[in-house]
């Protein structure tokens, strides 16, 4: 069971302004049947560039739902120019908040929106879809990705799934989910030097990763793991149970608990049995 | 939030029978004995453990109670049947792609990391098996066969009978094994008249408590155990018996073989009642999977171009609680894989609904389902972006009705 905010609750249960309309100025529409979620949105846009109705109408979850209708209520009374400058963020933070795995319906709305903009400027679609797929089981191209690494502030992988549904089908485009992040988080940090992490902030994030992401994991096969220092980028860890006497514990180490560990706080790292 | 529930979902967990709750108490209380220990406190515990076995042998049918060896889970005693074959140079095993988890994980495993081939059958749009595809994949190495007897999400049998025959007849040394969770208490279930070597169920499937279960290993079919320890269960499985839940599931298995004829029944006419109502009633509705070869209790619906977890959502408003093949309920992006299998449509496959009855259920519930279902269907249509889709099935739906 999801934990949904109230005011989830209250958008899914009795959303606002669903509907199609007839003489809308500009009509936004994303996602297919086939991968689980779709989102169509219609504005109606008076000649001073302001938007005076929007309506929509959305094949999906509770959460999707809830991101739409809110989406609604936000456009109705704004400029176009103010539209454009909603982010998925803004959607997720007035909804009270989203799971992590239930991202990915508030990026859905801000697409709509973005395709409904677009059309009203007069972009044709093939201006409209940019980039290339990289994700072939949702069709998520790269450009899509960048930018919602970008305006999100993503750090991994799993993040991207979860925002943006690449990599979360057949799983086939993570390496190269993995190459797009490296060069959007590399750009990030050349540009505005990122205040690194204290080393107490390290730890706690290490932990929680370790915790929630690598554990479980050693724990089917009888094994566990404890994070014992860090110096540098070397991360010290003790693995135990199983893992100690098992004759792969060094791949163990290096291809899932530094693979994972990557993954989250970037390829500068070591992990090393302490 | 809890006034009015309309358990639907009990393919899920069960309630616990009285009989169950009744009979187990005692062994948190005063008969706290070990059934191992030598003196009579605790063999006197032991006796019960010894009738509980005989309960769930008659259940399954077993001609000896001793081929019944409890286990935490039906999760664990799949583990068991897998993860125990002992012949090392036989090095395929068979399974279909639409099995539970917990028999596609572990062969999954067994494949990645110790050199098992496995083949994973496919079924048609009615979620049957091809008997030809079937016989065709057996061969001289091939060690473990694994079908469930009924699908979890559709409640589709599959005639375990028969394969079994099929495949002793083609490779005699083959092991048979049967994940039949879904099928106790439901069909009626005779391992000693067939030629399936070990067979698997669940507690809380059955009206038991949760954390026991079973599993029927013929004599003389060779297992390396999966748990071991100390010399409970004869050696098969270690670990001190779950004494109260092992009583508990020796009731309940008594009380699920009384019912069956329930099953077949009241619970059958319920569920067919329940299906023809939400049909009638919403023009985008759809079953999914076989409606003969099916448990008496389970049924699947598509709710065509409308989002499965969305519907669950509204329903679980309505006190009915249900469940979905949508790919939004599981935190997983894809949709269940046993309705992909079986190629039903990607409109239809993520509003599945499924609603699995049980002996509690009553007509005034199924009443209250059938009037309150229709109108949230409704509901959620009209926020659909799939107008002129669900149009045209309206326009299909109302000429084939004339």
């Amino acid at each position: 069971m999801w934990e949904y905010t109230e005011k989830v609750k209250e958008h899914y249960k009795n959303p606002k302004n669903v509907g199609s309309m007839e003489d809308a100025d500009a009509i936004g529409e994303v996602g297919s049947i086939t991968c689980g979620d779709a989102l169509k949105l219609y504005l109606k846009i008076n000649n001073n560039g302001i938007i005076t109705d929007a309506k929509f109408q959305t094949f999906g979850c509770g959460s999707a739902v809830a991101s739409a209708s809110i989406l609604t209520e936000m456009l109705i009374g704004k400029t176009v120019e103010e539209a454009e400058k909603i982010t998925n963020q803004d959607i997720a933070d007035l909804l009270g908040g989203l799971p992590e795995q239930k991202m990915h319906c508030s990026v859905m709305g801000r697409e709509a929106l973005e395709d409904a903009i677009a059309s009203f400027k007069g972009e044709t679609t093939e201006k409209k879809v940019k980039g290339k797929i990289i994700c072939g089981c949702f069709g998520v191209t790269d450009d899509k990705i960048k930018e919602v690494i970008r305006e999100n502030t993503l750090n991994s992988v799993i993040e991207i799934i979860n925002y943006t549904k690449a990599g979360g089908g057949c799983g086939k485009c993570k390496d190269e989910l993995q190459k797009i992040l490296n060069e959007e988080t590399s750009k990030r940090n050349n540009g505005k030097k990122e205040k690194p992490l204290t080393k107490t902030q390290l730890i706690l994030k290490v932990n929680k990763i370790l915790e929630s992401n690598v554990a479980p994991e050693l724990r089917k096969d009888g094994g566990d793991i404890e994070l014992i220092d860090i110096e540098d980028n070397k991360i010290f860890v003790n693995l135990q149970g199983a893992c100690k006497n098992c004759p792969s514990s060094n791949l163990t180490l290096k291809n899932f608990v530094e693979n994972i560990l990557k993954e989250y706080i970037g390829e500068n790292i070591e992990v090393v049995e302490a | 939030m809890f006034e009015k529930v309309i358990y639907l979902d009990n393919n899920a967990t069960t309630r616990v029978c009285d009989e169950a709750i009744n009979q187990m108490l005692p062994f948190f209380g005063e008969k706290y004995g070990n059934p191992s220990s030598m003196h009579n406190f605790g063999g006197d515990v032991g006796a019960y453990v010894k009738k509980a076995r005989e309960q769930v042998a008659g259940l399954v049918g077993a001609s000896d109670p001793q081929e019944i060896i409890f286990t935490s889970c039906g999760t664990e005693s799949s583990n068991m049947a897998l993860r125990g074959l002992t012949d090392p140079r036989k090095k395929h095993i068979i399974t279909t792609k639409v099995e539970h988890p917990c028999v596609l994980n572990v062969a999954k495993h067994l494949e990645k990391n110790h050199g098992y081939e496995v083949t994973y059958l496919g079924v048609n749009s009615e979620g049957l098996l091809d008997l030809d595809e079937f016989k065709d994949s057996i061969n001289e190495n091939t060690a473990l066969i694994s079908v469930m007897w009924a699908n979890n999400e559709t409640g589709v049998i599959f005639p375990v009978e028969q394969l079994a025959g099929i495949a002793k007849e083609k490779n005699p040394e083959v092991l048979f094994f049967v994940d039949a969770v879904q099928a106790a208490g439901k069909v009626p279930i005779n391992v000693k008249d067939t030629r399936i070597d070990m067979l698997s169920i669940s507690g809380h499937k059955i009206h038991a408590p949760k954390g026991i279960g079973a599993i029927y290993i013929r004599k003389g079919t060779l297992i390396t155990p999966f748990m071991q320890g100390g010399h409970q269960e004869r050696g098969r499985r270690g670990g001190t018996e779950n004494v109260a839940a092992i009583v508990a599931l020796g009731a309940a298995s008594e009380q699920a073989v009384k019912y069956l004829e329930d099953e077949e029944v009241r619970i059958k006419q319920m569920r067919n009642r329940l299906e023809r109502g939400i049909l009638e009633n919403s023009f985008n509705a759809r079953v999914n999977g076989s409606r003969f070869k099916r448990v008496p209790n389970t049924t699947n619906i598509s709710f065509e171009y409308i989002e499965g977890e969305l519907i669950l959502l509204h329903l679980s408003d309505l006190g009915i609680c249900a469940s979905s093949g949508s790919a939004c309920t599981s935190g997983n992006l894809e949709p269940s894989h046993v309705l992909r299998s079986m190629g039903i449509p990607f409109t239809a496959i993520h509003g599945s609904i499924r609603f699995s009855l049980s002996r509690y259920t009553t007509d005034s519930e199924i009443d209250y389902v059938i009037e309150k279902v229709p109108a949230v269907i409704n509901k959620l249509n009209s926020i659909s972006p799939f107008q002129s889709e669900l149009r045209e099935l309206k326009e299909i739906k109302t000429a084939m009705k004339s």
